[in-house]
């Protein structure tokens, strides 16, 4: 690989975009994923810095899961998406993997006969030996150590991740990321189903986790998207409508005309109260994360 | 600690299992029931590597029947060109009896014994390392699977069946010696046996090892989530070729045994049938563990031969019964059903107190 210079890893975490130059980013342009005549995805342009917290939301059928898709080589698409100066389109789906690009699902995917420590193992093993495949596992990487304790799991470590709680599942798929060395991770409503205690855990272990690497979730929660989001993408019927902070996101016109059925959960966004309200806990949360690390 | 008692657990099994196989039958089993056992262990090599290929890896491997046919196939042709030599003949017996004067050209390296040895590792190995990397990166799966599988062994044996210089559908038989010990001598016989009990005894350690190696478990991860697999930076299909071509190396390993210990190999040993009935015990002892299949497989062969001797007919329907029952109501087989006993039992035990 020709970027993950170390003195990017050396700096402190900057939320809400841009290190400098020389950082990871990914960039997206003109991706358009054609079914057979059906186009889900049109023209979408994605520029994502390092160190950014990037919501994709919009209505059902947006193609907000088809973007991750093609962008994961699960569907073949046109255009370009490049990591880094990397053109990733066209490879397959475990090369991309093994590029720095993780992804998890609606639903929670993880190993269920396996418990959270197996997991975490075959999810940091992808350049292994043979020989090392062949032997068995001693003692448990420092590294999955860390991301246990990153996403809480540590007294969970030798159950089978069947017996885990939904939202446990999920942070165990994040961990999995984690130790995988996924520099962009792509999450596929990482809060669906999850009771509001789980969600604000898991915004927080985002903001965490996204300092240094590239986030981009998928989300139809806005209250959570409002709560933690640094830059939001708005997609309707496979475009691009929106892009920028979530203030100016709520204030676009098409965004609201957009979410006309829904347009209540944005609109109501709008007031001033609530930005304010998740400014100064959202500061806090940052001065955390510059002492942690 | 722990590490250290399951390590002593695992030399005290293999070593019961040795005194049994080595010491205790000998002694107890009369020279033919010993000669069937023998036999019985054969198909036990074979269910090993089914275990490993379709309890751990999830693939339904209906075709074993194949490598099964190979192994046997390519050690027949040695012991027939040896038994040849010996009596000053050109070409085996039954060669004569059709008129065939010369030896068939792809015999010829078959006279080697160090080359039968290396053929009956290394062409099922390739061949199915070829056609798991044909399958696998094509993602071919589940039922597509077992019924490609399922094909080669139809064709397989109906190949054979029109192979003249094969012996057609009676196959290879009357094998007289075996790298020159003769197979009338009861000893020889028994050292036959010895060997296959040794071979299987290898084969279970070799499988245990991968089993709990980091490889074991990245192949129940394929098993259980092949995609989620792809998208951890894994290719899921050279670790699924490798436990395909593990149990198409076991199953070559054990008909070349089966040649010399049961007598003959035939079509009727290559095609849909015995492939079906390979997969008969694995699934009865349970196919996602190391013993069930092992145990599975000499159980249903010793429980045929037991009652097909007295039931010939019953029995066929009764191997049909046994069969729907446990892959309907008990998927995991006996080993399956201990497992859920126990588990009961610590959970009354916990109730309790």
């Amino acid at each position: 690989m020709t970027h993950a210079e170390a003195s990017v890893r050396q700096r402190g975490p900057v939320t809400g975009g841009n290190v400098g130059m020389g950082t990871e980013y990914l960039e997206v342009r003109g991706l358009t994923v054609d079914f057979d005549g059906f186009k889900a995805v049109t023209d979408v342009d994605l520029t994502l810095f390092q160190g950014d917290l990037r919501f994709l939301i919009g209505p059902n059928g947006a193609g907000k899961t088809t973007v991750i898709d093609a962008m994961t080589g699960l569907v073949s698409a046109t255009g370009s998406v490049s990591k880094s100066g990397v053109e990733l389109l066209g490879k397959k789906v475990h090369q991309i993997a093994r590029r720095g690009v993780g992804r998890t699902f609606q639903t929670a995917s993880v190993f269920e006969q396996l418990t959270v420590l197996q997991n975490l193992d075959i999810a940091a093993g992808a350049d292994r030996s043979p020989w090392t495949l062949l032997r068995r596992r001693s003692g448990v990487l420092p590294e999955i150590e860390q991301a246990l304790e990153t996403i809480g799991l540590t007294d969970m470590a030798d159950k089978p991740a069947g017996v885990l709680a939904h939202g446990q599942k999920q942070w165990l798929e994040i961990g999995m990321l984690l130790v995988q060395n996924a520099d962009v991770l792509l999450l596929d409503e990482p809060v669906a189903g999850m009771s509001h205690e789980e969600r604000e855990e898991t915004g927080n272990l985002l903001r965490r986790i996204g300092a240094e690497r590239t986030v981009v979730v998928v989300e139809h929660d806005m209250d959570f998207m409002r709560a933690f989001a640094t830059s939001v993408t708005v997609l309707a019927r496979g475009q691009v409508i929106a892009e920028g902070s979530v203030a100016d996101v709520q204030a676009n016109p098409k965004v609201q005309e957009v979410y006309l059925g829904s347009a209540t959960a944005v609109a109501d966004g709008t007031t001033e109260e609530s930005g304010d309200q998740a400014e100064p806990s959202d500061k806090a949360e940052i001065s955390d994360q510059t002492k942690a690390y | 600690m722990r590490s250290l008692l399951g390590r002593w657990q695992t030399w005290a099994g293999f070593g019961v299992a040795a005194v049994l196989l080595f010491g205790a039958a000998p002694v107890v089993l009369s020279d033919f029931r010993l000669s069937l056992l023998g036999k019985f262990l054969c198909f036990a090599i074979v269910a090993v590597g089914i275990g490993l290929a379709w309890g751990r890896g999830g693939m339904l491997v209906l075709g074993q029947g194949v490598f099964f046919g190979l192994g046997g196939y390519l050690m027949g042709m040695h012991l027939k060109i040896a038994d040849a030599q010996i009596f000053g003949n050109d070409v085996p017996d039954f060669m004569q009896i059709a008129g065939v004067r010369e030896l068939p050209g792809y015999w010829a390296p078959f006279a080697s014994p160090a080359f039968t040895m290396l053929a009956i590792v290394l062409l099922p190995t390739a061949i199915a390392a070829a056609l798991g990397l044909g399958m696998f990166k094509r993602r071919v799966k589940g039922a597509y699977f077992a019924i490609l599988s399922q094909a080669l062994a139809a064709a397989l044996a109906i190949l054979l069946v029109g192979q003249t210089s094969l012996g057609g559908s009676n196959g290879l038989n009357r094998f007289r010696t075996f790298f020159g010990f003769t197979l009338n001598d009861p000893a020889n016989r028994r050292m036959l046996y010895f060997i296959a009990a040794a071979v299987l005894l290898i084969v279970v350690a070799v499988v245990r090892q991968l089993m709990q190696s980091r490889y074991g478990e990245l192949l129940v991860a394929v098993r259980d989530g092949e995609e989620r697999v792809r998208f951890l930076g894994y290719d899921p299909a050279n670790i699924k070729v490798v436990a395909y071509t593990v149990a198409a190396l076991f199953a070559s390993i054990a008909g070349a045994l089966f040649a010399p210990i049961v007598g003959f190999i035939a079509p009727s040993q290559v095609g849909i049938l015995p492939s079906i009935a390979f997969l008969i015990g694995v699934a009865i002892g349970g196919r996602t563990t190391l013993l069930g299949p092992v145990l599975g497989a000499i159980g249903v062969a010793w429980a045929q031969t037991l009652f097909s001797e007295r039931f010939p007919s019953e029995w066929t329907y009764a191997q049909g019964l046994l069969f729907i029952v446990v892959v309907g109501f008990f998927p995991a087989g006996f080993a399956g059903l201990g497992v859920l006993l126990k588990r009961r039992r610590t959970a009354t035990n916990k109730g309790a107190t």
